[in-house]
């Protein structure tokens, strides 16, 4: 009994730290244990990098001014050092990063929460767009589009949809191509909308999506019809843009305005937000020391890579369960948590069928490799390379037909296919095809229930609002590591012993 | 299923069959120290280590360490009679190719299949790269003299050498299970992959019953023989030579597989740290009271055969306990 002390005392103090912590943080700060509904309310960053050459920065940013579709929740900025203002202008507004001496690599960010409002916001009135202009011959194309589309439609909306459909394939005709040899199809149809005499002007946005990092804006165009402006996406062939495309600013100006800097990029980042982490970021956003132990004062990239992170504590406690309690093989320890986690980025089904059908083919590849004369290290490698190209080959394919892949094919489920083929050819060349099916299928067995717990809601919340719970997590696995009980695959191993004699 | 489950676990419980999970726990865990086990899982280390200590082990020919050896070895090689190529860090069985040579001079397998040298190079440089490694790591190929079986033994087995598997417990012998080879196990002596186990009365030697495929059976499924008429000859010394092994290791929960050459008598296969547990159904046996006794045992060390006299006492099913 006397080492088991240290052992409980261990345990013991992991669970009333971890529960502990979590208990004051739910009081103090307000973080609610249910992550309620799970309203999309959005946080979107944008993040500017640029080199200072040393000496005072301005740094200008035009930013959301009545999105239509959205309503603007809060906004704030981690920059610091930097002075911030935000100062609203004719028709966008401007946030402004600046200070006095500034040399190397620097990064600002501009945060912004947002909520789907279908209400809409006032729009602000057109002004004078400005009239296109061309030289001929590409003024003849211009007008003879013009009037072809003006022959095809009966009302404005329809006009704009018509000379929009002819610039894009199939009809885009010589007169599409010809004006279409300089500018982007949404530029042409902007000037050649206002030569038609309709108010039209480009405005800058982008999709919002789960987790997703390094997006630029992308140009739509907004037009002036039937007393309101209407957006029309080049992404769906002039139509009306989906319900998740944030309208970020609108005129022709890219977005950044440096001065004194160089190299400048702005990459955008999302993440949904459940209802009760709106009150963690704004906390965060007003007094960052408060919300210590909380992990939403980070950036959003960096909360989007904890999210998933934090998840692999969950899995790995699935793991033990099932190989300390109910016996299963799996190809090595954690496989089967990384297994989970690209599911958990991709549609379970979906990913399941794209992972069985890339191990399968990458096993036949071994195969054949297997019969070629070559050194391990060099077998391997070269299926790995193959593996590569069949995955690339077969997104390519799947995308040419018109399927969503079912694997996001990020580097993170690449370099997890990868070592599980490596991992099962091994072990087919050392026991054989049957150990392969075994294993395999054993990883599996526990991938899926790991996936099932770290993509239900309340985990998720759970993991990402209290890390701390964790340290409980950890006492769990502990004694778990204590058990010394049958498992349950034993239980069918010895079900037919029959006891000789009498023992001893 | 739960009803049922319940009971399979109090009678297991009840008739002490051991777990892997209190194996590992209670048992490879506390009496084998992490420091020790590479001097059973190299089986060079082993094999340097038994000779140092006087036990006897198959001849070693030759170890081959490099990919260069392997080339040079093709003219070595031919002169060698036969032998067992094993992976030195291998587990399991994994790897072992046994080579015989015919009239002519060529190598071929138990079965007479040819092998031709190409196929033998590949193997061993497989085997270096780590093939069979327990971890991956790069490995070493230790050439061993063939053996061949004792009379009292081989009728019983086809196409193979059949192992003694000896479990001992802090120098104690504790249980015994004889494992015979099949056409179904492709000459190797592994339950897992279709070998029979025979239990082995500690007492005496002979055979208590016997497994295939987790069924009990009465006769050899290829070679007919009846497997109740097993006796294994020379038994205190094959026990003498196994509670050796814990002297030598200096690990307490420990597999020895011995084999009983025709002309050399008892020798040591290889060391096991983490041994199985088909050794409790070949026996129909738990292993937990065994080891309890043992650990219950108070009393001055003993000499390795004072320790195998109290075994073969304690643990005999001939005679009512």
């Amino acid at each position: 009994m006397k080492e088991r002390l240290p052992f409980w005392l261990l345990l013991g103090t992991l669970t009333v730290s971890g529960l502990g912590l979590a208990l004051a943080r739910h009081h103090t700060l307000g973080i609610p244990w249910h992550p309620g509904q799970t309203e999309s309310v959005w946080l979107v960053e944008a993040r500017i990098d640029f080199i200072a050459v040393g000496g005072p920065i301005t740094a200008e940013l035009r930013i959301p001014d009545r999105s239509p579709g959205f309503q603007l929740v809060n906004e704030w900025t981690a920059s610091p050092g930097y002075g911030f203002s935000v100062r609203p202008e004719a028709e966008a507004r401007i946030a402004e990063w600046s200070i006095r001496e500034a040399v190397g690599p620097q990064r600002l960010y501009y945060r912004a929460l947002v909520r789907p409002d279908p209400s809409g916001s006032p729009a602000p009135t057109p002004e004078n767009s400005g009239h296109g202009y061309w030289e001929p011959p590409a003024a003849t194309a211009a007008d003879n589009l013009i009037h072809a589309a003006h022959r095809q439609s009966s009302n404005p909306t329809s006009f704009v949809r018509h000379l929009a459909l002819s610039l894009l394939p199939p009809a885009a005709g010589e007169d599409a191509r010809l004006l279409l040899a300089d500018q982007a199809p949404v530029f042409v149809l902007k000037d050649l909308l206002s030569r038609a005499g309709i108010s039209a002007r480009i405005a800058w946005g982008l999709n919002l999506a789960e987790n997703r990092r390094g997006q630029s804006l992308r140009p739509v165009i907004e037009v002036w019809l039937n007393q309101q402006w209407t957006i029309f996406d080049p992404a769906s062939s002039f139509g009306s843009p989906d319900e998740t495309f944030l309208l970020w600013h609108r005129g022709e100006h890219a977005g950044l305005d440096l001065q004194g800097g160089a190299r400048s990029q702005v990459n955008f980042a999302m993440t949904r937000q459940a209802r009760s982490a709106v009150h963690l970021n704004m906390a965060a956003a007003k007094a960052p020391m408060l919300s210590f132990m909380g992990l939403h004062y980070l950036s959003v990239e960096e909360q989007a890579i904890f999210q998933l992170l934090l998840l692999l504590p969950i899995g790995a406690l699935i793991v033990v369960i099932a190989r300390i309690f109910v016996g299963l093989r799996t190809a090595g320890t954690f496989m089967p948590i990384l297994i989970a986690m690209a599911f958990v980025q991709a549609d379970l089904l979906a990913g399941l069928l794209s992972f069985l059908a890339i191990v399968g083919l990458g096993l036949g590849l071994r195969g054949y490799l297997s019969k070629l004369n070559l050194l391990l290290v060099a077998r391997l490698a070269s299926l790995l390379v193959l593996v590569v190209l069949l995955i690339t080959g077969l997104s390519l394919i799947g995308h040419r037909m018109g399927f969503q892949p079912g694997l996001t094919m990020t580097v993170f489920p690449m370099i997890i296919i990868a070592w599980t083929i490596e991992r099962m050819s091994i072990v087919w060349e050392e026991q054989g095809a049957l150990e392969v099916l075994v294993q395999g299928l054993g990883s599996l067995l526990v991938a899926i229930p790991a996936w099932f717990a770290m993509s239900a809601p309340l985990v998720r919340h759970l993991s990402f609002s209290f890390p701390e719970l964790n340290l409980v997590l950890l006492a769990g696995i502990l004694l778990a590591g204590r058990y010394t009980g049958y498992r349950l695959l034993e239980l069918l191993r010895f079900r037919d012993f029959i006891p000789n004699r009498h023992p001893p | 299923m739960n009803p049922g489950r319940h009971c399979l676990n109090r009678r297991l419980n009840k008739h002490g069959v051991l777990g892997l999970n209190r194996r590992n726990l209670s048992f490879i865990n506390r009496h084998n120290p992490r420091s020790r086990l590479p001097l059973v899982d190299d089986k060079c280390q082993t094999k340097q280590l038994a000779g140092e200590h006087g036990i006897p082990t198959p001849g070693l020919q030759h170890v081959i360490q490099t990919h260069h050896d392997i080339r040079h070895l093709n003219e070595r090689l031919k002169a060698f009679p036969g032998f067992a190529a094993k992976p030195a860090r291998g587990g399991g069985g994994r790897g072992i190719l046994i080579v015989h040579r015919t009239e002519t001079g060529a190598f071929a397998d138990s079965a007479g299949n040819l092998l031709p040298l190409a196929m033998l190079q590949h193997h061993f440089s497989n085997t270096l790269a780590g093939l069979y490694s327990l971890s991956g790591t790069p490995d070493a190929v230790i050439l061993e003299d063939l053996v061949e079986a004792d009379d009292a033994i081989a009728p019983f087995s086809y196409e193979g050498i059949p192992d003694i598997r000896i479990l001992v417990f802090r120098g104690y012998p504790v249980m015994a299970m004889l494992r015979l080879t099949t056409r179904a196990s492709r000459g190797k002596a592994n339950l897992h992959q279709g070998a029979i186990g025979v239990g082995i009365d500690l007492g005496n030697g002979s055979a208590l019953q016997a497994i295939h495929n987790n069924s009990r059976i009465t006769r050899h499924p290829d070679t007919g023989a009846s497997l109740e008429d097993l006796q294994i000859p020379h038994w205190q010394q094959m026990l003498e030579l196994a509670a050796r092994c814990h002297d030598m290791t200096g690990l307490g929960y420990l597999g020895a597989d011995l084999v009983l050459d025709r002309k050399r008598g008892p020798l040591l296969l290889e060391l096991n740290a983490r041994p199985g547990l088909s050794i409790q159904l070949a026996c129909g046996q738990g292993l937990q009271p065994r080891l309890r006794i043992v650990d219950d045992h108070r009393g001055p060390p003993e000499t390795p055969a004072a320790r195998v006299q109290r075994s073969r006492a304690l643990f005999s099913t001939s005679t009512v306990a």
